[in-house]
């Protein structure tokens, strides 16, 4: 490497994740650094006359005053090229699987880093062009399979056009010429700054949402392919469940999960699964089409930070291949404190509980990386990102700034309440809460029946009037209700036990295809109608709990997907039979 | 902790005492996380380490506190290293303070190897997703928050609740059914009183489990920044016995309050920016240095368990403590006041309690296959009793209905029969409590139980 060709400085200051280094004069901001004797890998994050601030993805014990501090002279990116799905990298992209014999390392060591793409492998390349084609940015030159069911596209890079002068081998690692543009050589590794967002050709309206199998979220509160979500709530109330579910059933064509200063033992439980699950879509398992990004919380703090981006920048290399992505991350609160841990240390004035006031723009710049998109390129390919945030607010408080920002920044919101969670009501999302600015009904109903909107709708009003009478039960007692009301009362509770719960350890329950959702809320639609029309005395009322169909409406949840529109119309014939009051 | 040998430099130069601090001029050549010696004016020596350093000026914290210190003829050495604790088996059957020092009066313990006391973090991608079930005896945990190796798993308590008797309960109770081997107890003390010091003693001495046991004791009346150090020495003691000498260690830490107090102290000593509650912004990060260092490893043998008491400043489960525990743990255990006034002995409130990797852990084969289903209705059934207990106390159990009642009764019964027993429980014995239970409801309120399994099970129990 001809790193010291950029400049060599010394370190004068060390605090936590923090170096302050003179001699880096001519160093560009955003720069990587290696720092000490260990070449630990740095940032720099702000130039000022005679110093350079650099945050270090590593931890900096053992540093000395004086210890030199090298300018690689690149920015900090991330390496692409077919290959990266299946892996697993730190927030700055080192490979975590491999370890000096084959094996991962048992325990992180200072200084070492792994390149995230196996440059010895050889790949089957099919040329989607010939000699003396006049190519342009985001233009398809090559396809390669890069895993049974993604076909990974090789374009030409940003900024690069012309003619294709000659072809590549058919048999190439990432490394060899695929093409030769106006005589430059093209391969399939190019790398890409990870804070600066990739161009596409136009943003599209997100009008098909990510379907995700999980009744509250695509019944009630679904997000679009390109939109975005955030999932606040405090500990144990299901964030890190509902966004491995997202992973595992999401009909996304490649999966990102950025865990980000969370626990280890929750993604070794994702690490071990997934390469033994099938895909729900077809072809290879679920870890063929996962790429994770890990920086567990004892992992260095700074390197959280970064994360972030190296997971959205390997999420939009994907979607300008015309690919639907979900980016998952988990938690964005970890994140913001990685700022906030990085900006007290550079002694900056604090903005609210002691986040740095540029905390609403970094997140703002991060949920705008999400989009619907028509790519660069003369193929008019459409892609998408998805971002899914989880938030982890201090004592469960929504009021705090990061909640506060991402709730103004996203288009559907999850509501995780504690006091589900605790009852055991999961998912623990919020009927009354949550909210989907997407308006996807169209889409739903031209897949399912074309009432879909209707009906979710009537369980969503349903549910608030539960509510209120549920608010007047308990300062009066039931006998307050008339029986009319008391059927309401019993269909929310069939609408929240039945329904909206869900286990994500339920073999069967798992998952929940659209056409089972829509035709367990028509059941529990059509009992409610019958009991509104026969229900009106105190022994009718009586009656309507101790009804038998009400065990198989409990267990609807159980339904084979295929079976599911026969078992409804079955249990409604029942319905009509045990309860009357047919039209 | 390891007292290097050669000290390489001597730097008379200290300019400044603070709380824990100390500052130290023309430091050059400190490294960041260097153990030093200070010597007092007295000639004692008290262990330090370097935490920052900012030009020729460096900030040492001194574990063992800085009264009696001077700026003009204390004196610090440099010793060049990071700090280490020697480790090996040797530890096994020893009382030690919070330094790492003898204080059972044998002989300085027999180092196998000297170890980081910082640790590395475990590379996640090298972790082995728990999924052994540790049987602790306790029904509220096995049967509902079921603890397993390699988890993290706090006991949120509060002053003067039993959260150092079911430690202890657990601590000579557990087990892993059909296994006996391999065991060995790292317990910290952080700050607790000679009264607890000794209840503990007590009980690893008449358990029989002392010489499979490593205690390290800071006391209420040590320095109270020893504590920093303490849990890691016993995390650094703990990893090798768990990952070079294939036992499954069980580590108690208590209490974390007491952690976080002093790191509190530091944080205010360095004039930072105070977080919430005045605790510093890197809590977070700093706790998880100290619970992520539990876990199961691929191609390694033994585990590492943690069991922490916290305690909840004001009985407040949203106070910083407790809540950013509960964001790094693997669950809680949560102890309830209530209960312990009405003599639910482990008064342990199962809703807010939780136990994330118990999944992993339970049904056939692990434990029973009826587990998750029973727990589910457990679950469901004590959560709507407690409901209709509220509303009971506003307007009055009259209004309610038969089944409502039942579900009253069900409530009631649950904390006395299931969550509160003195004697040891098997888990067949926890879960065949639970259906004794099941018969105070209605059948066709049973909905998490499958036809099949109320068939099966019912009959059986009947
Ligand atoms: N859909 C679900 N089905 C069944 N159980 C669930 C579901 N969601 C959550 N749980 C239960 O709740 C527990 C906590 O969930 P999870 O770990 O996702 O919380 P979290 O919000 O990520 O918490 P933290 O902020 O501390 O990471 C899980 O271990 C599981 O027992
Ligand atoms: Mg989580």
């Amino acid at each position: 490497m001809t790193i010291s060709d950029h400049g060599e400085g010394r370190v004068v200051r060390v605090a936590g994740p923090v170096v302050t280094a003179t001699g880096l004069e001519r160093a560009r901001l955003y720069n990587v650094v290696r720092v000490g004797e260990h070449g630990l890998v740095g940032e720099i994050i702000r130039l000022e006359q005679h110093r350079a601030v650099v945050q270090v993805y590593e931890d900096t014990i053992g540093l000395r005053v004086g210890d030199p501090v090298v300018d690689t002279g690149s920015a900090l990116s991330v390496e692409l090229g077919p290959g990266l799905l299946g892996s697993i990298f730190d927030g700055v992209q080192s490979l975590l699987t491999h370890g000096p014999g084959g094996a991962p390392a048992p325990f992180l060591e200072r200084g070492v880093t792994r390149r995230a793409l196996d440059a010895r492998r050889h790949r089957r390349v099919h040329h989607s062009v010939e000699v003396g084609d006049h190519v342009e940015p985001g233009d398809e030159v090559a396809t390669t399979p890069e895993t049974a069911t993604l076909t990974h596209r090789i374009l030409v890079p940003d900024g690069v056009s012309g003619e294709v002068t000659a072809l590549g081998s058919t048999d190439a690692t990432i490394d060899d010429p695929v093409v030769w543009i106006d005589g430059e050589a093209l391969g399939m590794r190019t790398r890409w700054p990870v804070r600066t967002p990739r161009p596409v050709a136009t943003r599209l309206d997100p009008t098909v949402p990510l379907v995700t199998g999980q009744r509250v979220v695509d019944s009630f509160f679904p997000v679009a392919r390109g939109g975005t979500a955030t999932i606040p709530g405090g500990f144990g109330t299901g964030k890190t469940v509902l966004e491995q579910a997202f992973a595992r059933w999401a009909d996304a064509d490649v999966v990102v999960y950025v865990a980000c200063g969370e626990r280890g033992n929750e993604m070794a439980e994702l690490l071990e699964e997934f390469p033994k699950l099938p895909d729900p879509r077809g072809g290879g398992t679920l870890m063929d089409r996962t790429i994770v990004v890990v920086n567990t919380s004892n992992m260095p703090v700074a390197a959280r930070e970064a994360g972030i981006y190296t997971g959205i920048t390997i999420a939009e290399y994907y979607r300008d291949q015309g690919y639907d992505v979900a980016l998952l991350a988990d938690s964005t609160s970890r994140w913001a404190e990685a700022l906030r841990e990085v900006s007290s240390r550079l002694e900056e004035l604090p903005g609210e509980e002691g986040y740095p006031a540029y905390l609403p723009a970094r997140l703002a710049e991060f949920y705008e990386r999400a989009g619907a998109v028509r790519t660069l390129g003369r193929a008019e390919r459409t892609g998408s990102v998805t971002v899914v945030a989880a938030v982890s607010p201090p004592g469960g408080d929504l009021s705090e700034p990061v909640t506060q920002q991402s709730l103004r920044l996203a288009g559907t919101f999850w509501a995780l309440d504690v006091t589900l969670a605790q009852r055991r009501h999961f998912p623990a999302i919020h009927w009354s809460r949550s909210y989907s600015l997407y308006d996807l009904g169209p889409w739903f109903g031209s897949r399912t029946v074309d009432d879909w909107d209707a009906q979710r709708r009537w369980a969503i009003e349903l549910l608030a009037e539960e509510e209120r009478l549920g608010n007047l039960v308990q300062l009066l007692g039931l006998d307050v209700l008339a029986p009319a009301e008391r059927v309401v009362f019993q269909t929310g509770r069939i609408l929240r036990e039945d329904f909206l719960q869900q286990s994500a350890f339920d073999e069967v329950d798992a998952f929940c295809t659209l056409d089972k959702q829509y035709w367990m809320l028509h059941v529990i639609r059509h009992l409610h109608e019958r009991l509104i029309a026969t229900v009106t005395d105190e022994i009718a009322v009586e009656h309507m709990a101790r009804l038998e169909v009400l065990t198989d409406v409990a267990r609807m949840r159980s339904w084979l997907p295929e079976e599911a529109e026969d078992r409804a119309r079955e249990l409604v014939a029942r319905i009509d039979a045990e309860v009357g009051g047919a039209p | 902790m390891r007292h290097p040998p050669l000290y390489v430099v001597e730097l008379p130069t200290v300019s400044g005492l603070a709380g824990p601090l100390l500052f130290v001029d023309r430091a050059t050549g400190a490294a960041v996380g260097e153990v030093v010696e200070v010597v007092a004016p007295d000639g004692t020596l008290r262990p330090g380490q370097v935490l920052e350093i900012d030009g020729e000026r460096a900030v040492i914290e001194v574990f063992t506190g800085t009264r009696g210190l001077d700026l003009a003829s204390t004196v610090v050495r440099l010793s060049g290293e990071p700090a280490r604790l020697g480790v090996g088996t040797g530890l096994l059957g020893r009382i030690l303070d919070g330094s790492g020092r003898p204080v059972d009066g044998g002989p300085p313990p027999m180092p196998e190897t000297f170890a980081d006391v910082h640790g590395a973090p475990i590379n996640p991608a090298a972790r082995l997703h728990p999924t052994e079930f540790i049987e602790t005896g306790v029904s509220a945990i096995d049967g509902l928050n079921t603890l397993l190796r390699g988890q993290k798993l706090p006991i949120f308590s509060g002053f003067g609740l039993p959260s150092d008797e079911l430690a202890a309960r657990i601590a000579i109770d557990a087990r892993v059914p059909g296994e006996d081997e391999g065991f060995a107890v790292v317990f910290a003390a952080m700050g607790i009183t000679h009264r607890q010091a000794a209840f503990y003693r007590r009980v690893f001495s008449e358990s029989g489990r002392m010489h499979r046991t490593t205690v390290f004791l800071n006391l209420a009346d040590d320095a109270g920044i020893e504590r920093l150090l303490t849990p890691r020495l016993a995390l650094t003691a703990a990893e090798h016995l768990a990952f070079e000498r294939d036992l499954h260690v069980l580590v108690i830490l208590t209490d974390m309050t007491n952690y976080c107090e002093a790191l509190r102290e530091v944080a205010t000593a360095r004039e930072e920016v105070p977080g919430r509650r005045g605790y510093p912004g890197y809590m977070y990060t700093d706790l998880a240095s100290v619970y992520e260092r539990a876990g199961r490893l691929t191609g390694k043998v033994g585990s590492l368990t943690q069991l922490v008491i916290v305690s909840m400043p004001d009985d407040d489960i949203t106070h910083p403590i407790p809540d950013l525990s509960g964001y790094i743990t693997e669950g809680q255990i949560v102890l309830s006041r209530d209960l312990h006034r009405r003599g639910i002995d482990p008064p342990i409130d199962v809703l807010p309690s939780l136990s994330r990797l118990m999944n992993a852990g339970i049904g056939k084969g692990r434990t029973r296959d009826d587990h998750r289903q029973v727990a589910d209705q457990l679950y469901a059934a004590y959560a709507r009793g407690r409901d209709l207990r509220r509303m009971v106390a506003i307007i009055g159990e009259a209004g309610l209905g038969e089944i409502d009642r039942s579900y009253l009764a069900f409530a009631d019964l649950f904390e006395q029969r299931f969550v509160s027993h003195s004697t040891r429980r098997s888990i067949d014995e926890t879960l065949d409590t639970a259906w004794g239970l099941f018969d105070l409801l209605p059948a066709a309120e049973l909905k998490k139980l499958s036809p099949d399994l109320v068939a099966v099970r019912g009959a059986a129990d009947r």
